[in-house]
């Protein structure tokens, strides 16, 4: 009877510790939306508008989108974007919207210009200096497999001489 | 044929070109970090910087209600202004706000200020200018952040210099400190009433 009640006791410990890091690890999973009023009713909607929101730079936390940062200005242009979508604006009229306002560095990922050429180039040209690279170094080592010359006199007898036996 | 196992032997100027290619690149790389790392440190490059694009356009549309002890205004009142405005977000939670209250209290013999109260209570927002002094002829007040978001303003405090006709033509990010008004702000207004 004893050993059954530790074994019980056991097992309610082991289910509350699960229960506490279930409760602890589950805000680590949602986005930064702090107040369910704020997400749209309709889900297509409210994916819609993450899907836009994602792609916005925080202004005060910088390397964050507003979807993830719970500055107040985030939260107040979270707002705008779900209130946009509702509207029935499409995705490219709200970004030139924030654009507007804030310039380009509001988005994440920056629009490919003269000034960000070098920026969205380097990867394409570091992979083009790569392939030279290989294509150069294989055709040297190609050109240097040459046909060993062919024997001299002085060789050919001294290889006779080995062979004899 | 007399070719051997050895490589061809490189021309120096070959070789040298092979060095110093990736050191020439590197070279020019490591002057632009320097460049830009002498500039953050100087203040001339900031690479947190918002550009805001408002800069040479009119205001933007708003209407704000009074914010006590002024009286409200809008985009028109700014439109209609015959000379030089500087348009001042401050809140009440705002410690550089605070701070940069004397130095507006003295540059406002210098050109007229308007305030915009930001997210800010009205009551709150009275009682910091009843502390701190109140350099504005009119104080509108931006409960809800929009006008703020408008102006693509992304904190507390922030001035725009808008000039007759209500066009934006200057704008900080900061708060005021002597040096700006001395560097920009005065030699900017001595310029736009000189001619």
């Amino acid at each position: 009877m004893r050993h059954m009640l530790s074994a019980l006791k056991r097992r309610l410990i082991t289910v509350v510790f699960a229960a506490v890091i279930v409760v602890i690890a589950t805000p680590a999973l949602v986005l930064a939306v702090d107040d369910p009023s704020e997400m749209l009713p309709d889900p297509k909607l409210e994916a819609r508008a993450e899907h836009i929101g994602s792609q916005l730079r925080c202004l005060v936390c910088q390397n964050e989108s507003i979807e993830d940062s719970s500055a107040g200005l985030a939260r107040d242009l979270r707002r705008v974007v779900r209130e946009h979508v509702a509207q029935g604006q499409s995705d490219g009229q709200i970004i030139e919207w924030m654009v507007s306002r804030y310039g380009n560095f509001i988005r994440l990922a920056p629009p490919l210009t003269l000034a960000t050429l070098l920026l969205w180039g380097m990867a394409p040209l570091a992979l083009l200096c790569g392939f030279v690279i290989a294509f150069v170094v294989r055709s040297r080592r190609v050109k240097i497999q040459v046909t060993p010359s062919p024997l001299t006199e002085e060789e050919k007898a001294r290889l006779a001489e080995l062979t004899k036996d | 044929m007399n070719d051997t196992h050895d490589a061809p032997p490189s021309s120096p100027l070959r070789r040298r070109l092979l060095m110093g290619v990736p050191l020439a690149g590197a070279a020019i790389v490591g002057v632009g970090f320097a460049r830009m790392l002498s500039g953050m440190q100087k203040g001339s490059f900031d690479p947190h910087k918002i550009n805001t694009p408002v800069i040479n356009r009119p205001v933007p549309d708003f209407t704000l209600a009074a914010q006590p002890p002024g009286t409200g205004f809008s985009a028109q009142d700014l439109r209609t202004m015959t000379k030089p405005v500087l348009v001042n977000f401050f809140a009440s939670w705002c410690i550089p706000c605070l701070a940069e209250m004397p130095v507006l209290m003295t540059i406002k013999k210098d050109i007229e200020l308007w305030g915009i109260a930001y997210k800010d209570r009205p009551e709150n927002a009275e009682g910091f200018l009843r502390h701190s002094g109140n350099p504005y002829t009119r104080i509108g007040s931006d409960r809800e952040g929009r006008t703020g978001i408008d102006w693509g303003i992304s904190g507390v405090p922030e001035s725009f210099l808008v000039t007759p006709g209500g066009i934006i033509r200057w704008h900080t990010a900061t708060p005021l400190a002597p040096d700006i008004l001395q560097t920009t702000l005065l030699p900017l207004l001595a310029k736009l009433n000189s001619p």
